[in-house]
């Protein structure tokens, strides 16, 4: 153990907020391995708590890694251990180092982060993947083939990590995207300078390398209904996301220049709109760009539309800075590169020029009233506060609804009245042999806890090709 | 990737392409479309089908020079492979007995119409086709559209063939000539849809027409395809893309569908330099 305790973790260089907003490049620049090495020194190596079988930190992590293990083989620099025992719990470990929300799962239960920092365990995990992935990935040896095939509906995270596990215990799966690439929201969501799409392009690979077949262009419901699948194949595990925009539906939001977050996301980063015209789809950005809503997703859309070459971004959010739901780091990281923050405002309605284009956004002011049923004060409009803001730009990040296409394509699908899909704890849907896992069971959620729902319908449905018999008294945990 | 086994010229700007696609082939019905991506660096762009066959599994679209990417498509030859097609996509048409049902074609809009001049035939309607283009040499599929109408009619914007006037004109003086006609189906530019709302509204005539805004993916995840219908926003991919004509706000789709001129016209410049 290390005699002295280091209270903070070892920092990680960063590209200048000034510099940065200049390019789609990343913005943590990593760490060199003795850093790395000092960093998992950190790490206390708790025993689990009297009643636990795993340490608090392995418990907040969704996936179960093994993290007092593969900090202590890192702390002694033996880095390709390390990494296979990530691995074996985690398919994508170059992806959840850079976007897990670490300070409220591994690294918020950490003992050290009691007193001190906690350790610094997503930044030594994506040390750990981008050190393996330089050196190029070590396929593991297939098990022998049990003869069963999955259909996995979806190549986001719960998708990709469900077809990781279920290919490691032998079983056949093919996994169908509806887009022309593979990696759902890790591509066409998440920006270049969060989460570099080489990195998803090259941690599908490692997916494939398990023997996971992907087939792109395929739109379940369209293409192929879940009732074809469900006759070709033993299971399907159904991942589509939440990928239908919110609106706010108010006045002028078809006008033009006002995007939802998707579109405006979709276009730059898996259209690559920021590199036209060497790609053909295009973006439009004008000099004043104002962003609704205060969650990741909005906190990526107003640094993008910097990028794209915006001289003002605003965050539109009608509460005020403690209710926002984005992550501490990317709240900041806006800020560090100029973003303004306009809070306690709502939009009313959108104003346009004669050709159509939006050139105003009317808002009215708000105050913090009574708590409401999510337990934060609910903001109330201040009567005759009505003000204007000049934008060119708007992008609607206000949430994403369930994707409707499988459901309202499958007869028996059970959905909530929300539009997610009906699981019981394993993942299982009201069709016998069909999971659904992801944001289409819970809503718009984080990538970690995709991976988690893929985890365990991946669990669920090995043991269903194994034998164990389909529940007779199915309950939905999530109505 | 998907392999094009065929490509003719219908007119100097106009192609036809049978593209290797056998799982959108058994699926695909009259009104439905595609998506299209060229290559890696490409644009996806919708296509409504124009025609499909199980049995070979292949697909047909028809596609207009409009911009860069429609123009590279038509530099395209048989044995070409395009890096994506997706589909079928948007709600099918609904096909059905009505009556007599006139089908209305504009421009690159008549290789559109077609499939559903066919099914409302086969439907056992009584179909009178109304198709017309800017010129003689940009009317396409009139040998096809007639095979399955009742009554053809033909115009041109010059006179330079047929009727001179417009598709509506025709479909005005039908009405005013007190046809009975219980559908109206059109498919073309914006202001001869536009133009055809108009002219069945004061007769009650129900109306549907063919919406064809910017898209990007097409499966309802991104909101560019939105248009008002009767004041309420729907997504032109998963909620179209046909609708109800006398609801449709045609002049936010017109304007909406100017959002990226400028880009285009860069896009086509680069493309003259050689891209």
């Amino acid at each position: 153990m290390a005699a002295k305790i280091v209270p903070r973790k070892y920092p990680m260089p960063e590209q200048d907020p000034k510099e940065r907003i200049k390019n789609f490049n990343e913005v943590p620049l990593g760490q060199d391995p003795e850093t790395v090495k000092l960093e998992a020194a950190r790490c206390l190596q708790c025993k689990p708590p009297k009643g636990k079988t795993v340490p608090p930190c392995v418990e907040g992590c969704p996936v179960g890694i093994d993290i007092p293990g593969f900090l202590a083989l890192a702390r002694e620099g033996r880095f390709e251990e390390a990494i296979a025992l990530i691995k074996e719990k985690n398919a994508l470990p170059a992806i959840c180092g850079r976007v897990c929300p670490y300070e409220n799962q591994c690294e918020g239960a950490c003992t050290l982060g009691k007193k001190y920092e906690p350790v610094g365990i997503g930044r030594v995990e994506r040390f750990l993947a981008d050190w393996e992935r330089a050196r190029g990935f070590r396929v593991p040896p297939r098990p022998a083939p049990t003869g069963k095939r999955v259909a996995v509906v979806g190549s986001g995270p719960a998708g990709l990590t469900a077809a990781a596990d279920l290919a490691r215990r032998g079983h056949a799966v093919t996994i169908f995207e509806a887009l022309h690439a593979p990696g759902g929201v890790l591509v066409y969501g998440i920006p270049e300078f969060r989460l570099p799409k080489e990195i998803v392009r090259a941690e599908v690979e490692y997916v494939k390398s398990l023997g996971v077949e992907v087939k792109v262009d395929v739109v379940v419901g369209k293409t192929v209904t879940l009732e074809e699948l469900r006759r070709e194949y033993d299971a399907v595990f159904v991942a589509t996301g939440a990928g239908l925009p919110n609106f706010m539906r108010i006045p002028g939001e078809n006008l033009n220049g006002i995007y939802s977050a998707n579109e405006f996301l979709t276009r730059t980063n898996l259209m690559k709109a920021y590199l036209f015209p060497e790609y053909d789809t295009p973006t439009k950005v004008g000099r004043r760009v104002a962003t609704i809503g205060a969650g990741n997703v909005a906190m990526d859309c107003a640094r993008t539309a910097l990028r794209l070459g915006a001289e003002e971004s605003y965050i539109i959010y009608r509460r005020s800075r403690a209710e926002m739901p984005a992550r501490k780091e990317e709240i900041q990281r806006a800020e560090e590169e100029g973003v303004k923050f306009q809070l306690l405002t709502l939009p009313k309605r959108y104003l346009g020029d004669e050709r159509g284009w939006v050139r105003e956004v009317e808002c009215v002011r708000m105050q913090l009233g009574e708590p409401d049923e999510s337990g934060r004060r609910r903001p109330v409009e201040v009567p005759g506060s009505e003000f204007r803001i000049q934008v060119d730009t708007v992008v609607v990040a206000i949430g994403q609804s369930p994707n409707p296409l499988v459901p309202a394509t499958t007869p028996g699908l059970k959905t909530s009245r929300w539009g997610t899909i009906l699981v019981d704890e394993e993942g299982r849907t009201s069709l016998e042999g069909v999971w659904a896992g992801g944001d289409i069971t819970t809503g718009e959620a984080t990538v970690i806890l995709a991976m988690g729902a893929g985890k365990r319908a991946a669990a669920s449905i090995h043991e269903y090709l194994s034998g164990k018999p389909w529940p007779g008294d199915w309950r939905p945990v999530n109505g | 990737m998907f392999k094009i086994l065929s490509k003719q010229f219908l007119c100097p700007t106009v192609a036809r392409f049978e593209i290797e696609a056998p799982l959108i082939a058994r699926k695909a019905q009259p009104g439905q479309f595609v998506i299209l991506r060229i290559d890696e660096r490409g644009e996806r762009i919708p296509l409504t089908l124009n025609d499909w066959s199980p049995e070979r599994g292949t697909i047909t679209v028809v596609a207009l020079e409009a911009g860069a990417t429609t123009k590279r498509l038509n530099s395209l030859k048989a044995g070409d492979y395009l890096a994506d097609v997706v589909g079928p996509l948007g709600r099918p048409a609904e096909i059905g007995r009505y009556g007599t049902v006139a089908c209305v074609g504009g421009g690159v809009g008549i290789a559109c119409i077609y499939p559903e001049v066919r099914a409302f035939k086969a439907a056992g309607n009584h179909v009178i086709s109304i198709i017309g283009a800017r010129t003689r040499e940009l009317l396409i599929f009139e040998e096809e559209i007639r095979r399955f109408s009742d009554e053809l009619h033909v115009t041109t914007d010059d006179g330079s063939y047929a009727r001179k006037g417009f598709v509506s004109d025709v479909l005005k003086e039908l009405l005013e000539k007190g046809r009975k006609i219980d559908l109206v189906v059109a498919v073309g530019p914006v202001p001869m849809m536009k133009a055809v709302a108009e002219v069945t509204r004061p007769h009650g005539v129900k109306t549907v027409v063919s919406l064809n805004p910017i898209m990007v993916d097409g499966t309802g995840m991104c909101g560019c395809c939105r248009v008002e219908v009767g004041g309420k926003t729907r997504f032109a991919c998963v909620d179209g893309p046909e609708f109800d004509a006398h609801q449709v706000d045609f002049d936010l789709l017109a304007a909406r569908n100017r959002r990226y001129l400028e880009e285009e016209r860069m896009a086509l410049e680069r493309l003259k330099g050689g891209r």
